[in-house]
């Protein structure tokens, strides 16, 4: 179990994390969602004590995690790539580790060969692929068989098949009873891999929810409604909260109602429907379209770009 | 699952899987000691420091036995067959002082940090691992390479009968103390490192306490650089592994002094550990 409180990390006087309150439950995989720069990583390195918040606490199953006895126990991390010294070997890197909290040999070969390592222990990490230096990491963190476990985007740089084996390898912890909290950018992995999802933009939380809530939530569902007489459902349909825009002709797309209801209008008004199709937002659109206002760094349209020129040129006209 | 939940206040939250599993001081100075004798770049640096404690001061001891008959009376006044088997303290010293540095520094640099302190999240038992570590490792061996510098030294000066012997007086004290020198040299070098977080920096500014500082503060006026510089650490070490000239402290102050300037860096670096963001 993790509990974030009222969490807040200032950098100087940029705010990283701000009065975030969530909790991660144990038995369940719970993915951590936000564009880059949106705090996700702040928050773990907070959860895992490397970084003192600058106000809020964190508990790890019940308390700080720098007051447990035996850390590694409760809580594994993965929090960059190589946080690896590069001149050392992936045995000796696991020994050292599992040496200050008194965990045996055994269990560092037993990790090596979990994560499939075992051909390369004795190389230096230095020369790793970014796959095996994540598959290294995961290692470290299960390293102390621990209560809960935090990955910083643990499939970057996974094949396929490693994919695989991480989603598999997360869902076995969780059902261990264990908390599993994994953020990605990926969306569509979150919605293999997460039951819970929790959601943070510019530091700020902005969904904790299931999954199916949170596409609900943000879901602008979009009716596609194929008619021959497509012109005049559209004036039937046409209202205040509804938007309407026909791709091609004889398709409209309904935005605003759902499709009882614009079969019962067709139907009154003896319309031939030849197709009605429900469009569910996924949960990468879903999340584009929550986190949209809250992206630091986003690509503008040339439309934006002028439009803020025009401003600018306003601005500095004003001054004169 | 092996871990069990249970709310007791002050009983551990979970049990870990395996029997006896918690962080103790000596084990965390196992794992420094698994992390450096891993890293082969400190024992080459600590074999690096070995040759030039024992070569350095075994080629001075050798050509001042071979050209005693053309040294000067001046020079053979100010002779001390103790600080010449010792001549290569002065060099050797750089090497453990990077060595020392890298200690830290190398874990900043590398992300390792992040690793080892999430592993000992109360922080400070991983400094003090390193420093116990550190001084007992590098200490032996100092120790060991100044004993092989001074007798081969002074079997090389033994053929112009200008040896001295271990038994003699304040010669056990300058044999073992600049063993000693050397070490807290590292440990200055490790506090930098923690300080600065850099192996650049941390090198550079070691450089500058122990070699650059002390000649700067002979340019000054005698009466300013008499006062301030035989605290300087370099010169306080010398106090009492080296016959100095000029004005200097005696030997039991000159290694209070020594301890004193490591303890505030350490301390120093200790805070920053403890309080800093890793």
């Amino acid at each position: 179990m993790i509990e974030v409180i009222g969490l807040t990390k200032r950098y100087g006087d940029k705010t990283a994390v701000n009065d975030v309150t969530f909790t991660v439950k144990p038995g369940i995989v719970t993915g951590f969602l936000g564009p880059n720069g949106a705090g996700k990583s702040t928050t773990m390195r907070l959860i895992a004590g490397l970084d003192s918040p600058t106000s809020g606490s964190v508990l790890v199953n019940g308390r700080p995690y720098r007051e447990a006895h035996a850390p590694m126990a409760e809580l594994g991390t993965l929090l960059e790539a190589k946080a690896v010294h590069t001149s050392r070997s992936a045995y000796n890197h696991l020994l050292a580790l599992a040496q200050t909290n008194g965990i045996p040999k055994s269990r560092v070969t037993e990790m090596i060969n979990l994560v499939g390592l075992g051909d390369v222990a004795r190389k230096r990490v230095g020369g790793f692929s970014l796959g095996m230096g994540q598959r290294l990491g995961i290692a470290s963190a299960l390293l102390g068989d621990p209560q809960t476990v935090i990955l910083d985007e643990p499939i970057n740089g996974l094949d396929p098949e490693g994919i695989l084996w991480v989603r598999n390898l997360l869902k076995g912890l969780a059902a261990e009873g264990r908390t599993v909290f994994i953020s990605s950018h990926l969306m569509s992995e979150m919605s293999q891999t997460a039951q819970h999802l929790v959601v943070i933009g510019r530091g700020e939380l902005i969904a904790d929810v299931d999954e199916a809530t949170f596409v609900a939530m943000a879901s602008t569902n979009v009716v596609l409604v194929r008619s021959p007489q497509a012109s005049e459902l559209r004036d039937l349909l046409i209202g205040p909260d509804v938007s309407i825009s026909s791709p091609e002709t004889g398709l409209l797309e309904v935005h605003g109602l759902n499709a009882e209801q614009i079969g019962d209008v067709a139907f009154e008004h003896q319309l031939r429907l030849h197709g009605l199709t429900v469009q569910e937002a996924s949960l990468e659109q879903a999340f584009m379209e929550m986190t949209k206002d809250t992206v630091e760094f986003h690509a503008h349209t040339n439309d934006e770009i002028a439009d803020r020129h025009h401003h600018a040129a306003a601005g500095a006209g004003d001054l004169r | 699952m092996t871990a069990t939940l249970s709310r007791a206040t002050g009983d551990p939250i979970v049990t870990p899987r395996f029997p006896g599993m918690k962080v103790t001081q000596l084990r965390v100075i196992k794992s420094e000691w698994t992390k450096f004798r891993s890293l082969r770049s400190s024992i080459i640096t600590l074999l690096v420091a070995m040759v030039l404690t024992i070569g350095l001061g075994a080629l001075i001891s050798g050509v001042f036995a071979a050209h005693w008959n053309k040294v000067s009376p001046d020079e053979r006044a100010n002779f001390h067959a103790v600080d010449i088997s010792l001549s290569g303290v002065g060099i050797a010293q750089l090497a453990i002082g990077v060595l020392g540095v890298l200690l830290l520094s190398g874990e900043y640099s590398t992300g390792m940090i992040r690793s080892s302190l999430t592993a000992v999240p109360k922080r400070l038992p991983v400094l003090w691992a390193k420093i116990s570590l550190f001084t007992g490792v590098v200490g032996v061996v100092s120790i060991i390479s100044t004993f092989a510098a001074f007798f081969i030294g002074q079997s090389l000066l033994a053929g112009h009968h200008i040896q001295t012997t271990i038994t003699s007086p304040d010669v056990m004290r300058m044999v073992v103390g600049a063993g000693v020198f050397m070490t807290l040299v590292g440990i200055i070098g490790m506090a930098l490192g923690g300080l600065l977080r850099n192996t650049a920096a941390g090198i550079s500014s070691l450089v500058a306490l122990m070699f650059v500082i002390p000649p700067v503060m002979g340019l000054l006026p005698s009466n300013w650089s008499d006062r301030i510089g035989p605290y300087l650490p370099s010169n306080a070490g010398q106090s009492f592994w080296s016959h100095p000239t000029g004005a200097h402290l005696s030997a039991l102050t000159g290694f209070a002094v020594l301890c004193l300037w490591t303890a505030a860096l350490v301390g120093a670096a200790a805070f920053r550990m403890k309080r800093s963001d890793a």
